[in-house]
C-alpha cells in the first residue's frame, strides 16, 4: 500500500498545455441580463477575457453580437465555446481565429499633449498611421485610429514620450473574410 | 385568451403543465399567489419548513417521477434559502421550476423589505432565469421555464415574479412556440458516428459501459434500451453514483458502482479496458481520480446530450451528441441489423480477468456480533426491503457510500441522492417529496446523523402530510466521511468532526409528533426495522453503528483506478493483481 501523501482529495493537475488566444463572435437575444450571463460565465469558470464589444447587430431580430478575445489551452478554449453555446439566449458561438482567416480591427482615440516639435512629429505619426485628428487646441489633439490592435499598441508606443495623456479603446470587433456569413 | 391576474396565471399554468403538486413557503412577496391557491383545488401545496427542504422535496419528486419538480418561494430569504437545492439540481441535472416572489417592480434596486438580486444570484446556480417586469410576459416565461427544466440537460429554471406583476390583470394563453430560437438541444445521435460506435464496439477485447445519471433523466427508455445493449453484447457494465439503477444491481454483469468508492473489479475494468463506452456520464473527479493515469489503454466513446461534456476532463476518441435512449435505440438496433460478433475468445479471457477482481470480495468487512456495523445494518435493511415497493434517499457522506455498495436497486428512479454537490441535508426533505408523489410506497432516508440534523425540521411537514417516511441514521456522532478524511490525511487530528451534544433521537421524534426506534444491538436489528417498516407514521430510526468504520474501497487523493485502498477484511488473493499493479497497490 502506497502511503497517501497528498492533502487533498482532489486530483492534481497533471497536464499543462500551451495557453494560445482566440477570437469568438457570439451571437445573443439582445435581452436584459444576457451580458451578465456570458461574462458570468467567464468570472465564475474562471476564464480570461482580453476583449470584449457588444452591440445590437440585427434590430428586427433584437440580436446582439459580442466578440470576445480570450486565453487559454485549446481544452479550456473548447470548454469555453461550448459552456457559451450552452446557454439560452445564445444562438451561436463562432470561433474566427480557427475558422479561418478573419479581419480583427479596433478603433482607439488618442489624446496628446505637446507644443512646438513634439507637435509637428505628432502629426506626421498620426499621417503615417492613418490616425485622423478629431480634436485639437493650441496644446493637444485627440486622434482617432482604427486598426489591428497591434498597430494601434505601436502607434501608443510612438505616442508616449511625445506626451499621452489619455487613451480610449473599443476594442476588437470582428468578421471573417470571403463572402460567407456566420 | 383569458383575462386574469398575474397570481390566477400563475395557478392557470401549473395546472396546465400538469403540477399536481407545489412545494413552498408563503410570504410578503408572494401574498397574491397564495391567495390563487387557496381558492383552487387544481394544485395542492405542501407547506415545508424551510425553502431548501421546498427545493429539495421537488427534487426527489422530479428524481422518482420524471416529471418537473415545483416550488414556490418568496422574496428575499425566500430565495437565499433556495439556492443551495437550486444549486444540487443543476449539479445533477435534476428538472425543478422555483417561482419566487419579488418585491414590486418600482422598488427593485432599491434595497426594499426583503429584497435581494434573485436573478443575479441565480443565475450561476440555474439554467435559466427569468425575472418578469410585465404581466404580459407572464404566460410565456412560465411556459417556458417548464420546457426549459425538462428538455435538453435537465435543471432548475428560477422565475422571480414582482408582486405588482401577480397583482396585475392580462391575457393569460399557453405559447405555441418558443421564443429562443438559439436554444434546440440535439436528441438525435449522429447516425454515421453510431456506426463507428458500433464497429468499434465490435472490434473491442475489454470493453466496459461506464453509465451515468443522464441514463435516468432520459427516462424509462433508456434503461429498457441500456439493458439490451448490454445484454446483447455481453459486455460488462459499471455505473456512477447517479446512475445505480439504470441496470440492475443484481445482474451477471454488473461490477458495481465505480469511482472513489467503487468496486475493485469496475475500477480495474477501468483502467484496463480497450474500450469505454460511457453514456450520459460527464467523468467527474469522484470517478476519474488522477487523470493523466485515467484509462491509459482504452479508446472511449462518449455518449452525452450537452456538448460541454465533451473533452472536459477525458479527451474522448468518439462525441456523440443526443439523448441517451434516442442514441441507444439506434445502437440497439444496428447492433441487430450488423449481426456484430463480438471476439468470444477475448471476451471469456476478459470476464475471467473480472472475475478474479471480483474475488477480491472488495466491499468485504469485519462483521460483529457486539456492535452494529453500519454495512449490515444497510444489508439488513435491503434483505428486508427488497421485495417492497421501495425508494431510498440518502444524506451525504459515508453512509451514502454504503448505501450505493450494499444496498443493489434494480430499477431507476429509485435512488435519490445528491451527488455533484454533496449537500448534506438533502436526503429527508427529498423523501418528502418522494412520498408525496408515491404515497402508497415505502421511502426510506439512509441518512448520518449529522447531516440529517440539517434539515431534521422537515419532519414536521412530514407529520403534517401524514408522509409515512422512514428516517434510518447510521448514527456514528462523527461527520464520518469527514473523521476519515483527517484520519488518513491529517494525522487523525479530528478537527470538529465529532458532535459531542446530539439530541435523542427517539424524544426528538416524539417531539414531532412521529416514532422513535432505538436500536444498538446486531441482534435486535431485523426486528427493529421491521417495527419501523410497520409504523404507518413517519420514523426517526437511531441506528447506533460502530464510530470508527471506515469507508473502503477508497481511490486515495491524486491515484489512479488501480491504486486503490482495501478495507482488512478483503480477500489478498494477489494472483488477481496484474504485475503492474503489484507495484503500486
Amino acid at each position: 500500500m502506497t502511503a497517501t501523501t497528498a492533502t487533498t482529495h482532489y486530483p492534481a493537475q497533471t497536464k499543462t498545455e500551451a495557453v494560445e488566444s482566440r477570437t469568438l463572435c457570439v451571437l445573443v437575444d439582445n435581452e436584459p441580463g444576457v451580458l451578465a450571463r456570458v461574462i458570468g460565465l467567464f468570472a465564475g469558470r474562471g476564464y480570461n477575457i482580453d476583449s470584449l464589444t457588444v452591440s445590437e447587430t440585427e434590430h428586427e431580430g433584437h440580436l446582439s453580437r459580442i466578440t470576445v478575445v480570450t486565453r487559454g489551452t485549446p481544452m479550456v478554449i473548447e470548454q469555453i465555446k461550448n459552456q457559451l453555446d450552452r446557454l439560452v439566449p445564445v444562438h451561436r458561438v463562432i470561433d474566427l481565429t480557427s475558422g479561418g482567416p478573419a479581419l480583427l480591427r479596433e478603433l482607439a482615440m488618442v489624446k496628446v499633449r505637446g507644443t512646438g516639435e513634439k507637435r509637428m512629429e505628432m502629426l506626421r505619426l498620426a499621417d503615417a498611421f492613418r490616425a485622423r485628428v478629431i480634436d485639437a487646441t493650441s496644446e493637444s489633439f485627440v486622434f482617432e485610429i482604427t486598426g489591428a490592435s497591434d498597430k494601434i499598441e505601436s502607434f501608443i508606443n510612438l505616442m508616449l514620450p511625445l506626451g499621452l495623456v489619455e487613451v480610449s479603446r473599443s476594442g476588437v470587433v470582428a468578421i471573417g473574410r470571403g463572402p460567407e456569413g456566420m | 385568451m383569458t383575462e386574469m391576474t398575474g397570481a390566477e396565471m400563475v395557478i392557470a399554468a401549473l395546472a396546465d403543465q400538469g403540477v399536481e403538486h407545489l412545494f413552498g413557503y408563503p410570504g410578503g412577496a408572494v401574498l397574491p399567489i397564495y391567495d390563487a391557491l387557496f381558492q383552487q383545488d387544481k394544485v395542492s401545496h405542501i407547506l415545508v419548513r424551510h425553502e431548501q427542504g421546498a427545493v429539495h422535496a421537488a427534487e426527489g419528486y422530479a428524481r422518482s417521477t420524471g416529471k418537473v419538480g415545483t416550488v414556490l418561494v418568496t422574496s428575499g430569504p425566500g430565495a437565499t434559502n433556495a439556492v443551495t437545492g437550486l444549486t444540487d439540481a443543476l449539479c445533477d441535472s435534476i428538472p425543478i421550476v422555483v417561482l419566487t416572489g419579488q418585491v414590486p417592480t418600482h422598488l427593485i434596486g432599491n434595497d426594499a423589505f426583503q429584497e435581494c438580486d434573485t436573478v443575479g444570484i441565480t443565475r450561476p446556480c440555474t439554467k435559466y432565469n427569468y425575472l418578469v417586469k410585465s404581466v404580459d410576459d407572464l404566460p410565456r416565461a412560465l411556459h417556458e421555464a417548464f420546457h426549459i427544466a425538462a428538455s435538453g440537460r435537465p435543471g432548475p429554471v428560477v422565475v422571480d415574479i414582482p408582486k405588482d406583476v401577480q397583482f396585475a390583470k392580462g391575457n393569460y394563453f399557453k405559447p405555441k412556440d418558443f421564443s429562443h430560437r438559439g436554444y434546440r438541444p440535439k436528441v438525435k445521435g449522429d447516425l454515421d458516428k453510431i456506426k463507428q460506435a458500433i464497429d468499434m464496439m465490435a472490434a473491442a477485447k475489454r470493453p466496459l459501459f461506464y453509465t451515468g445519471g443522464g441514463v435516468v433523466n432520459s427516462g424509462r427508455a433508456a434503461s429498457e434500451l441500456l439493458r439490451e445493449l448490454v445484454k446483447v453484447s455481453g459486455y460488462p457494465i459499471t455505473s456512477t453514483l447517479m446512475g445505480l439503477g439504470a441496470f440492475p444491481g443484481s445482474d451477471r454483469q454488473w461490477l458495481g458502482m465505480l469511482g472513489m468508492h467503487g468496486t475493485w473489479e469496475a475500477n480495474w475494468a477501468m483502467h484496463d479496458c480497450d474500450l469505454m463506452i460511457a453514456v450520459g456520464a460527464r467523468f467527474d473527479d469522484r470517478i476519474t481520480g488522477r487523470l493523466d493515469a485515467f484509462s491509459p489503454h482504452s479508446k472511449k466513446i462518449h455518449i452525452d446530450i450537452d456538448p460541454s461534456s465533451i473533452n472536459k476532463n477525458v479527451n474522448v476518441d468518439l462525441a456523440i451528441i443526443g439523448d441517451c435512449a434516442h442514441v441507444l435505440e439506434d445502437m440497439v438496433r444496428l447492433w441487430r441489423a450488423s449481426a456484430v460478433v463480438p471476439d468470444k475468445k477475448a471476451l471469456a479471457a476478459w470476464w475471467e480477468q473480472i472475475g478474479k477482481w471480483r474475488a477480491k470480495n472488495s466491499l468485504a468487512y469485519r462483521n460483529s456480533n457486539e456492535i452494529i456495523k453500519p454495512q449490515y445494518a444497510i444489508q439488513r435493511l435491503y434483505e428486508q426491503t427488497k421485495d417492497r415497493d421501495a425508494y431510498v434517499t440518502t444524506e451525504v457522506g459515508q453512509h451514502q457510500m454504503w448505501a450505493a455498495q450494499f444496498y443493489p436497486f434494480q430499477e431507476p428512479n429509485r435512488w435519490m441522492t445528491s451527488g455533484g454537490l454533496g449537500t448534506m441535508g438533502y436526503g429527508l426533505p427529498a423523501a418528502v417529496g418522494v412520498q408525496v408523489a408515491h404515497p402508497n410506497s415505502l421511502v426510506v432516508d439512509i441518512a448520518g446523523e449529522a447531516s440529517v440534523l440539517m434539515t431534521m425540521q422537515e419532519m414536521s411537514t412530514a407529520v403534517q402530510y401524514d408522509l409515512p417516511i422512514k428516517i434510518f441514521i447510521l448514527n456514528n456522532q462523527y461527520m464520518g466521511m469527514v473523521r476519515q478524511w483527517q484520519e488518513l490525511l491529517h494525522g487523525g487530528r479530528y478537527a470538529h468532526s465529532y458532535t459531542e451534544a446530539l439530541p435523542d433521537f427517539v424524544k426528538l421524534a416524539e417531539a414531532y409528533h412521529a416514532h422513535g426506534i432505538r436500536c444498538t444491538h446486531p441482534g435486535e436489528l431485523d426486528e427493529k426495522i421491521q417495527e419501523m417498516l410497520e409504523v404507518k407514521k413517519p420514523v426517526l430510526f437511531d441506528c447506533v453503528v460502530d464510530p470508527s468504520e471506515n469507508c473502503f474501497p477508497m481511490i486515495p487523493s491524486g491515484r489512479a483506478h488501480n491504486e486503490m485502498l482495501l478495507g482488512d477484511a478483503a480477500t489478498r488473493i494477489e494472483d488477481a493483481i496484474t504485475e503492474e499493479g503489484k507495484v503500486m497497490v
